[in-house]
C-alpha cells in the first residue's frame, strides 16, 4: 500500500472518542444537505407543494369558508399551512432512512469506524434545512398573496421557530417509520395515511365549530391546531401563550415516546 | 504468517433458516482467500459476520488479530467492504461519496479531496468525478465501490460478489485491481460463484454449501481432490451419446454428464491407465468419435462433485433474480 496519509495506525484506538461521533454527525449532516441541493426534483417538491396548497385553500375554499373574504381566510390559514408543510416535509427524514437502508449506504457507514448514531443524527440534523426551505416559502409566497405579518418580526420568528422546533419532534415519528417499513413506498403510504386524518381533523385550515361534537373534542386536543394557533397569535393576533405551552408539551410527549422507538428501530438495524 | 482472517465455527441463523450451521476459515496475511460457494451457502452472511455488521449466533472471528464482536471498532479500522451490501450514495458524485468517507475516517477536508482525487484517477474515474453516481455504468459503479472502500488505507479487504454481472472487460478490469492491491500487501476475502475468478485470483478456497464449508485447499488440491482429470468425449453421431454415457459410466465408475447442447460427454478419470480400454470399447461398439480429450479437472468440475450441482445453473438463476429486481425497482421509480 501507498504509505498512508492516515490510514490505520499501528495500534488501531479501542473507543471511539465522543467528540470524534459528533464530527461524524456533521459530515453526515453535510452529506444530506448536498442531497437536497443536488435533488433537484426534491427541492422543487418542496417549494412547489405549499404554493399549491396555499393558491387552493386560499382560492377554492377560502371564499366558502370566509364567506367571500378570501384575505381574512388568507391570515387565517397560512400558520396552518405553515404547519401543515413542515409536517409533509417530515416524511422526507423517514424516507431517506428507508433509502439508504435498502441501497446498502447504512451498511457501509456501520462498517467503518464511526460512531453507531452519527448516520441517524446527520440525517435529522440535514433535514432541518429542508423543514426551514418549506417554511420560507410558505411564509414568503403567502406574503405575495397579501398575508401580513400583523404582530413584529421577533414574534413572527418565534412562530417559525415553534414548527420548526414541532417538525424536529415529528420527524422521529417518521424515522420510525422508515426504519420499521421494508420499503421506501411503504414509508410514503404508512405517512400519508397517518398524517392525513391529523392534519384535517384540526383547526389549521377550517374553524373547529362547524365540525360534529365528537370531531371537535379530538381536533380540539389536536397539537396542529394547538401549534397553527400559537402561530397564529404569533403572526397576526390572538392567545399565544397557552396553545404555544400546549402544542411544545405535545412535542416533547411525542418526542419522548417516538424517539426511544426510532433508536430501538434503529440499533435493531445496526 | 499470522493470520489476517480467522473464523472458528461460526453459527448464524435467521428464523428457522441456518445460514451458517459451523464455518471455520482462515487467510493469511497477504493472501487470497475465495468463499465459493452457490446462492444462498452463506457467503455474504459469512462477509457480514466478519466485517462487523452482524453478530454471530455462535462461534468467534477476529480480523487482524481483534474479535468481530467485542473489539469491532478495532477491526472496522482495519477493514474495508465492498460487496452487494455495502454502497455508495447514488445521489452524490463520486468525489463527493469519497470525500465524505474520507471525512468520517477523520482526514482533514484537504486530505479528503486529494485522497479522493488520487482514488479516483487509480480507478480511471477522472473524469467522470463531478457527476452524480447514479449515472454511472456498471463497471464505474463497481469501481467506484471499490474506491470506495480503500479510502482508509484498509488491511483486510472483503469483496462480496465484485463482478457479478459485469462485462467481461469489467471483470478483468476488477481482477487487475484485486492483483495490484494485493502486490501492495492487502489481504483479500473474495466470495464468488465464478470458478475461474477464484481459481485466477485465489490463494486459498474454502467453498460453503448450506450453512458449512464442504472443502478446503489451494485451486490445484482442490482439483487433485476430486480425481484430478476429467475426459471429454464427443461422439460423430449425436445419437450414439447415451451409448457413450454407459461405457464411460462403465469403466471410469463416475457418472458421465451431458452437455453443453447434449453433444459432449464428461466423467471424471481415476487414472489414465483407463484411456485405452475406454477407447477400444467405444471402437468395439462402432462408436466414431468426433473429440476425445483428457485435462485437469476444473473447479467446475470440483464444484459439481462437491454440492451435486452446477455452479453456472445457480449463476443463472440469480442474474434471472437480479434482472427481476431491476425491472421491478426502475418499474417502481
Amino acid at each position: 500500500m501507498s504509505t498512508a496519509t492516515i490510514g490505520p495506525a499501528a495500534a488501531p484506538s479501542r473507543r471511539l472518542r465522543p467528540v470524534t461521533g459528533l464530527r461524524n454527525s456533521f459530515t453526515l449532516t453535510w452529506r444530506s444537505v448536498l442531497k437536497i441541493r443536488t435533488n433537484s426534483e426534491d427541492l422543487i417538491g418542496l417549494s412547489l407543494q405549499p404554493i399549491m396548497f396555499l393558491l387552493l385553500f386560499t382560492y377554492v375554499f377560502g371564499g366558502a369558508i370566509a364567506h367571500g373574504n378570501v384575505q381574512a381566510y388568507l391570515d387565517y390559514v397560512l400558520p396552518g399551512i405553515l404547519v401543515q408543510t413542515v409536517l409533509f416535509a417530515t416524511l422526507g427524514t423517514g424516507l431517506m432512512l428507508n433509502q439508504d437502508i435498502s441501497a446498502g449506504i447504512f451498511d457501509r457507514f456501520r462498517s467503518l469506524p464511526i460512531a453507531r448514531w452519527a448516520p441517524l443524527a446527520g440525517a435529522i440534523m440535514g433535514d432541518v434545512t429542508r423543514y426551514v426551505i418549506s417554511v420560507v416559502v410558505t411564509l414568503g409566497f403567502g406574503m405575495v398573496l397579501g398575508f401580513r405579518i400583523g404582530t413584529n418580526p421577533i414574534a413572527a420568528i418565534a412562530g417559525c421557530l415553534l414548527v420548526l422546533a414541532f417538525a424536529l419532534a415529528m420527524c422521529w415519528v417518521s424515522a420510525w417509520i422508515g426504519l420499521i417499513v421494508k420499503t421506501p413506498q411503504g414509508v410514503q403510504t404508512f405517512g400519508f395515511t397517518a398524517m392525513f386524518p391529523i392534519v384535517f381533523a384540526s383547526g389549521i385550515l377550517v374553524p373547529i365549530p362547524t365540525m360534529p361534537g365528537w370531531l371537535q373534542a379530538f381536533a380540539k386536543a389536536n397539537p396542529l391546531t394547538l401549534l397553527a394557533a400559537a402561530c397564529r397569535g404569533l403572526m397576526r393576533s390572538g392567545p399565544v401563550a397557552v396553545p404555544a405551552g400546549e402544542s411544545m408539551l405535545w412535542a416533547l410527549g411525542i418526542m419522548l415516546v417516538f424517539a426511544p422507538l426510532a433508536v430501538r428501530a434503529y440499533r435493531r438495524k445496526t | 504468517m499470522t493470520a489476517a482472517i480467522e473464523a472458528e465455527g461460526l453459527i448464524k441463523s435467521f428464523g428457522k433458516t441456518n445460514a451458517l450451521a459451523g464455518v471455520d476459515l482462515a487467510a493469511a496475511a497477504g493472501t487470497v482467500l475465495g468463499v465459493l460457494g452457490p446462492n444462498g451457502a452463506g457467503k455474504t452472511t459469512a462477509v457480514r459476520i466478519l466485517t462487523t455488521l452482524l453478530q454471530p449466533d455462535g462461534g468467534r472471528a477476529a480480523v487482524g488479530g481483534y474479535d468481530v464482536v467485542t473489539d469491532a471498532h478495532r477491526v472496522r479500522q482495519l477493514i474495508g467492504l465492498t460487496g452487494q451490501y455495502a454502497s455508495v450514495d447514488d445521489g452524490l458524485t463520486g468525489t463527493n461519496n469519497l470525500v465524505m468517507i474520507g471525512r468520517l475516517l477523520g482526514l482533514s477536508r484537504a486530505q479528503a479531496r486529494a485522497r479522493a482525487a488520487e482514488l479516483l484517477s487509480r480507478f480511471d474515474l477522472t473524469e467522470a468525478a463531478s457527476r452524480p453516481v447514479k449515472t454511472y455504468s456498471g463497471g464505474m459503479r463497481r469501481r467506484i465501490d471499490l474506491a470506495a472502500s480503500l479510502v482508509g488505507h484498509p488491511q483486510v479487504l472483503f469483496l462480496d460478489e465484485p463482478t457479478t454481472g459485469l462485462d467481461p472487460q469489467a471483470r478483468s478490469d476488477v481482477w487487475d485491481m484485486i492483483r495490484v492491491l494485493v502486490g501492495d500487501g492487502v489481504t483479500v476475502l473474495l466470495t464468488t460463484q465464478y470458478l475461474d475468478e477464484a481459481d485466477q485470483l485465489a490463494d486459498g478456497i474454502v467453498v460453503i454449501d448450506h450453512g458449512r464449508v464442504i472443502a478446503t485447499g489451494t485451486p490445484d488440491e482442490l482439483k487433485a481432490k476430486v480425481g484430478g482429470q476429467v475426459l471429454e468425449v464427443v461422439p460423430a453421431d449425436l445419437d450414439r451419446i447415451a451409448d457413450v454415457v454407459a461405457i464411460l459410466a462403465s469403466s471410469t465408475g463416475d457418472e458421465p454428464v451431458t452437455g453443453p447442447g447434449a453433444r459432449q460427454v464428461t466423467a471424471q478419470v481415476p487414472s489414465a491407465a483407463l484411456l485405452p480400454s475406454i477407447v477400444r470399447q467405444l471402437d468395439e461398439n462402432g462408436i466414431e468419435l468426433a473429440e476425445f480429450s483428457l485435462r485437469k479437472s476444473s473447479l467446475d468440475e470440483v464444484f459439481l462433485t462437491l454440492t451435486g450441482h452446477r455452479a453456472e445453473e445457480d449463476l443463472a438463476m440469480k442474474q434471472t433474480a437480479i434482472r427481476t429486481d431491476d425491472v421491478r425497482e426502475r418499474a417502481s421509480r
